[in-house]
């Protein structure tokens, strides 16, 4: 078993990742909000970050965060309900959230290829580049996801079978 | 895509002015070349001579945690002082330091040190004295090697008792250099 990465220090990891970010926020957003979403992206990243408990996906972590941000500016581009015929909102809550909520017991790449996708609506390409593969694996890894989340509502945790 | 400078710099002022950052850091320039600059919500933790950020922001974060930042309005004031001794327009510096990482001997050490003033110079031995350990030269002269905080904290006035420069984190021509600025006797 390989050791978790352990976490850079912050300025390491904000100049790792602050170009992707604003040029994720800026092909949603308009210039102005693009860089006021920049900052409060790593702003927010910031007051997390030690709360972390390793240095895995950093990216599609911090892209997570600035896709929700983006949401919450109220500009976003892409409708996904289509996408998404086994997760419905409930109580109200966001899509985005539920999603996040049900994938916390996916494998972590899965998990983010998961949440990127079908939360935040991210196209594959940059889902690649939030993991770090290719936008096939990127696919393939949302793919596998969903159907161990299909498995996993049909067959809950501790239920009758 | 490229975060112009003013975006970076309003970032970092934001999470200056928020106190998100465990250090904040910088480098800056002086006399004696680069110093890389580090200070914690308590105060002033490090000052290196030769900045080398890969390394030397590991040490920051696994001393005092993951946040650390370039943002120079957290040492703006040390910054300041530093360019005021420099230009010999300061004798003493007004800032607050953050040895919570010291060991206790090496604490009460430093702290004794930093009475040690502008332009004299003191011996390992007299600071063991000075701190109540006059057998301990030897271990003060590891607690000067390690000083975190070199110049503020000065361990460049402390020289053998034959009045030899003995040795010095940033070289023994910049120990040499700050006691000439500061016109001690050599």
């Amino acid at each position: 078993m390989s050791a978790m990465a352990a976490i850079p220090p912050f300025e390491r990891f904000y100049l790792e990742q602050r170009e992707i970010v604003l040029g994720f926020l800026r092909k949603r957003l308009a210039r102005d909000a693009a860089e006021d979403a920049f900052q409060e992206t790593f702003l927010r990243a910031l007051r997390a970050y030690d709360r972390l408990e390793h240095g895995e996906h950093l990216r599609a972590w911090v892209l997570t965060i600035a896709a929700r941000i983006a949401i919450d500016t109220g500009c976003r581009t892409r409708p996904t309900a289509h996408e998404l015929p086994e997760l419905q909102v409930v109580d109200g809550r966001p899509a985005y959230a539920e999603i996040e909520h049900l994938a916390d017991r996916l494998p972590p790449t899965e998990r983010a290829a998961v949440v990127l996708r079908y939360a935040y609506d991210l196209a594959y390409d940059d889902i690649a580049t939030a993991l770090g593969s290719s936008p096939e694996a990127a696919r393939q890894a949302a793919s596998s996801g969903i159907r161990r989340l299909r498995a996993q509502t049909e067959s809950p945790p501790g239920g009758t079978s | 895509m490229n975060v112009t400078t003013e975006l970076d710099r309003r970032f970092r002022d934001a999470a200056a002015a928020e106190n998100l950052l465990d250090v904040g850091f910088d480098v800056v320039d002086s006399p004696i070349g680069p110093l890389l600059v580090a200070a914690t919500s308590r105060g002033l933790c490090r000052v290196w001579f030769k900045p080398d950020p890969e390394q030397q922001l590991d040490s920051l974060a696994r001393t005092f945690g993951p946040r650390v930042l370039r943002s120079h309005a957290s040492v703006e004031g040390a910054h300041r002082q530093l360019d005021e001794y420099f230009g010999g327009r300061r004798e003493s510096f007004e800032l607050d330091v953050d040895l919570r990482v010291a060991a206790p001997f090496a604490r009460h050490v430093l702290e004794e040190l930093s009475r040690v003033p502008y332009g004299q110079t003191t011996t390992y031995g007299a600071l063991a004295a000075r701190v109540g350990a006059p057998s301990a030269a030897r271990a003060v002269g590891t607690v000067m090697n390690r000083n975190p905080i070199p110049i503020v904290l000065p361990c460049h006035r402390v020289v053998g008792a034959n009045g030899s420069l003995t040795g010095y984190a940033g070289g023994l021509d910049v120990k040499e250099r700050l006691l000439r600025l500061e016109g001690a006797m050599l």
